[in-house]
């Protein structure tokens, strides 16, 4: 007994040292969202381009989909483009994208200049219907479910790992309802 | 000489990030959009609050706060509305609930623990240890009259 109180000190610290270490290897940037299992927040956004139509909640009711927070000025949305291409060529899943924050007005011209993987896009210029999923930068995707609620939120560009670690299976589990 | 640059930066305050024309005309509500926004964390920067930061989402948030307090929200439903959309994470004071007990408990309990451990230690009498001699006492009568004869000058 004397000898564990001796060591107590030593004990203690490697309790706080494993208490840090797990905390140190959270990264703060992934944040859970707040909106999983929750439907998408009800929104029509307008066309990148005039004449377009519009992208509302209504269009994800009844099919699973991704939606693909982007913008033109974003570099890391350049990385995961390619990824975003072959899904769309390979028809797995429909992509939605929610172009964020382009004061400029660059999204047509870019998806124009670059090809785009979406079925339908929405203008967020002011970046309030993002404020509305909890976006804190791009790129974000989210994976809707046929009750237009959220299933899954992935803050950062989505690489091939991570496609087939998070992505991936929760599609499959999603087909298999009905 | 030095007491100039000293009484300068003593007085001036932290810069703040919020513009103009951000601000409100009323300036009871823009009091209380400025104290919201310090406790709401910016999440881009995530270590300066709303107020402070300069990032573009941070001065969208400001406008939100603004607006919700201007449509007749509280504080508190001004808050809970961020919260909602962004987690507890937000907050710069992490709220006092049960997942949180333990990053609010845990200083208090970790000094409770480190003044038992003192008190144990200096309050108790120390148990005295028999001296136990590492010399044989004929070792320890011929050390003492080395020792004695070397101490004289």
């Amino acid at each position: 007994m004397q000898r564990l109180i001796g060591l107590s000190p030593l004990i203690l610290f490697l309790i706080v040292s494993v208490g840090l270490g797990l905390g140190l290897a959270n990264d703060p940037r992934k944040m859970p969202s707040t909106l999983i299992d929750k439907p998408i927040p009800s929104f029509t956004l307008p066309p990148l381009e005039k004449g377009g139509a519009n992208f509302s909640s209504d269009d994800l009711k009844g099919k699973i989909a991704l939606l693909n927070v982007f913008a033109p000025w974003c570099g890391s949305c350049r990385v995961e483009h390619p990824l975003l291409m072959a899904l769309a060529r390979s028809g797995e899943v429909p992509i939605y994208g929610l172009n964020w924050k382009d004061q400029r007005g660059d999204g047509a011209r870019w998806l124009a200049a670059n090809r785009s993987p979406y079925v339908r896009v929405g203008d967020d210029r002011s970046g309030r219907f993002g404020i509305d999923l909890g976006v804190s930068g791009v790129p974000e995707t989210f994976v809707i479910d046929r009750t237009a609620r959220i299933r899954l939120r992935h803050a950062g560009p989505v690489t091939d790992e991570i496609w087939r670690t998070s992505f991936a299976p929760l599609l499959a589990d999603l087909e298999k309802r009905r | 000489m030095l007491l100039l640059p000293v009484a300068l930066f003593a007085l001036s305050s932290p810069v703040r990030a919020v513009t103009p024309d951000e601000m409100l005309k009323d300036p009871v509500l823009e009091a209380r959009a400025r104290a919201i926004s310090q406790k709401l964390r910016c999440v881009v920067c995530q270590n300066q609050s709303i107020d402070d930061s300069n990032a573009p989402l941070a001065h969208d948030l400001r406008i939100l706060v603004r607006e919700r307090l201007t449509s007749g929200d509280t504080d508190a439903q001004t808050t809970s509305f961020i919260v909602a959309r962004y987690g507890n994470f937000v907050l710069l004071q992490p709220p006092f609930q049960l997942d949180t007990l333990l990053l609010w408990a845990g200083p208090a309990i970790f000094l409770m623990v480190t003044a038992l451990g003192f008190w144990r230690h200096f309050a108790r009498p120390s148990v005295a240890v028999p001296a136990t001699s590492p010399f044989t006492r004929d070792e320890q009568e011929r050390l003492d009259a080395l020792l004695n004869s070397g101490s004289s000058p």
